[in-house]
């Protein structure tokens, strides 16, 4: 028994020393650095422990405005996309023709490298000297005026981020809800199609019931996803988000660390444990809620 | 009898005509999305084959090219060193990939085959971890990694991405489905754990195994933090961060079509990966996805 001891621990060995290294220890670092007042990068030297870097962050402006974009881009982004991913796959289960090809196209997004498809949004949105721009082409076709949506109004730009966002997380959902739709046992549909049943009915007796689970696994997936955007910002609005005035509460974390505003490892600890405790308190109300309305 | 029959005509044709109302409205729905997604990719293409002047003179964007050239692919790759970084990016995913299936290979047959005291202990810490997410981290590891001196070096983009607890989950399920009478049997014969390991549980686990390297080949080619705190050198750029240099002082501002033909040049290898193994991608997907 002795010897099968080291055995097992000789083969979890590397594991244990990677994840010691980059997650066990950066975790009680991060504790320890958001504490530590006036902390120097260069010297590695710090004046002594309190918790100023925390009160820093929340009085500083682009932290509250991070919060703001992303509590937005939250409350915008995961109703919708959930919903419209409900819609696309209740149609994709409805219909035999076509439907692999459907569910392919729907998929690329995923496969798609987020940073290289946002610059085609960004010049499908942005207004330049030399050409309004296509979306200002439709708009102008519907009588609309037109607006610089990368560089404009903050609306525009909040709309743009936020088509983004959905266009990106939506084949994730739409392939896990298709494949929920089509486990629900068809026997169900039959009975309710003996009973003439309205398909309202259906969908709201039948189908939302027993794709409930899936239903709050996404939200709750979404939600922790939405609240740690970054780089869909990055995409289209380039690496300057503070000046862009669309930072988000990530991308304030990498400001602090990196860049022309960066080494600041404590203020970006704060700010990262800060929406550690967000998103763990949306996760626990998202849990509590669907504990009282998911049937299993 | 005969009044009863047309009246069971009526319903039938008038329920004919709603469904034929409600398909209808699904395909529309279903096209209107698809062209959505679709669109943007077009787009690059098209853009990408429009000369420089060409694309500047079009006040209104046509839909068209009226003299396609590729001398946008060749500046792609002259102007700017977008061969260079997907060299780099290749090279990071397969180091990444290979010693991370090692790892999380040998790790989930630890837990799910050896018995050894403290076992169960470390697989709860190593569940309570996959609940820690990588913001948390990252701050500690850009410190450790610049104090090392590893900036701008592979090893330094590669060290902190080769374990995953998720995988190692995956892995060490799929490991348990075995049946034990077939340890037993090996055992009786006289294997080796470790040659049981790779001639028994690897075959049988494959699929998983493959899952588990396409949706860490997507990871890899997509990640873009990291590489952007590790690398300020040009030499070690990825793709996602050539594409954001190419963009921020490249090809000058102005060069779009030069640009569209980096994004399409980035964005088919995975394309062409996603339609050859559409199912496999797929299925791993709504196993272990998490983008979204």
């Amino acid at each position: 028994m002795k010897k099968n001891n080291l055995k097992g621990w000789l083969y979890l060995l590397p594991a244990l020393l990677f994840l010691g290294a980059f997650m066990v220890y950066p975790l009680i670092d991060v504790l320890i650095y958001s504490i530590e007042e006036g902390y120097n990068s260069a010297s590695q030297t710090f004046f002594g422990y309190g918790l100023y870097n925390y009160s820093y962050v929340l009085h500083d402006p682009y932290f509250l405005q991070a919060i703001n974009n992303t509590f937005i881009l939250v409350a915008i982004t995961v109703p919708i996309s959930t919903g419209f991913a409900l819609l696309i796959s209740l149609a994709l289960n409805s219909i035999q023709k076509l439907k692999d090809f459907f569910q392919t196209v729907y998929f690329l997004p995923y496969v798609t490298n987020t940073l290289a498809v946002g610059l085609v949004f960004m010049i499908l949105f942005k207004k330049t000297p030399y050409s309004e721009g296509l979306v200002n082409l439709l708009i102008s076709w519907f009588g609309g005026r037109s607006v610089d949506f990368i560089d404009g109004p903050y609306w525009a730009k909040m709309f743009v981020l936020c088509f983004y966002t959905i266009w990106v997380v939506l084949p994730f959902k739409v392939l896990i809800l298709t494949s929920a739709l089509a486990s629900v046992n068809q026997d169900y549909y039959k009975v309710a199609k003996l009973d003439a049943t309205p398909r309202w009915r259906v969908f709201t007796r039948i189908t939302l019931p027993m794709i409930s689970p899936m239903i709050f696994y996404l939200v709750i997936t979404g939600f922790i996803g939405a609240f740690k955007a970054y780089s869909d910002a990055v995409a289209l609005f380039g690496t300057d988000l503070n000046g862009a005035g669309m930072n988000t509460i990530v991308g304030y974390v990498y400001d602090m660390l990196y860049g022309n505003s960066g080494g600041y490892p404590s203020y970006a600890s704060a700010a990262a444990l800060i929406l550690f405790a967000i998103v763990l308190t949306i996760t626990c109300i998202n849990l509590m809620v669907s504990h009282d309305n998911v049937q299993y | 009898m005969s009044v009863k029959n047309t009246d069971l005509e009526k319903i039938k044709k008038t329920s004919a005509r709603r469904e034929a109302i409600v398909k209808t409205f699904t395909y529309l729905l279903l096209t209107v999305w698809a062209v959505m997604v679709l669109f943007p990719f077009y787009w690059m293409l098209l853009t990408s084959i429009k000369s420089y002047g060409s694309y500047n003179s079009e006040w209104i964007p046509k839909f068209y090219a009226t003299n396609p050239t590729l001398d946008n692919y060749r500046s792609a790759f002259t102007a700017v060193p977008l061969g260079k970084y997907i060299l780099n990016t290749v090279v990071f995913t397969l180091t990444t990939t290979t010693l991370m299936i090692g790892v999380i290979i040998f790790a989930a047959f630890a837990f799910s085959r050896l018995q050894f005291k403290g076992r169960d202990l470390v697989f709860t810490g190593f569940l309570a971890l996959m609940m820690i997410p990588n913001e948390l981290v990252i701050i500690t590891n850009f410190q450790t990694i610049t104090n090392l001196g590893l900036r701008n070096t592979f090893t330094g983009l590669i060290l902190p991405s080769v374990t995953s607890v998720f995988y190692i989950y995956l892995l060490k399920e799929n490991f348990e489905q075995i049946p034990d009478s077939l340890y037993m049997a090996a055992k009786v014969d006289g294997t080796s754990d470790i040659k049981y390991l790779f001639k028994v549980m690897l075959p049988i686990c494959r699929p998983t195994i493959v899952t588990i390297i396409i949706l860490k080949v997507i990871e890899c080619w997509n990640s873009y933090v990291w590489p952007r705190l590790i690398t300020d050198d040009s030499a070690y750029f990825l793709v996602s961060n050539g594409i954001q240099e190419i963009r921020e002082n490249g090809l000058g501002r102005e060069n779009i079509p030069a640009m569209m033909a980096a994004v399409v040049v980035i964005s088919v290898p995975l394309i062409v990966l996603f339609l050859i193994f559409r199912d496999k991608i797929m299925a791993g997907v709504s196993r272990g996805g998490t983008k979204g």
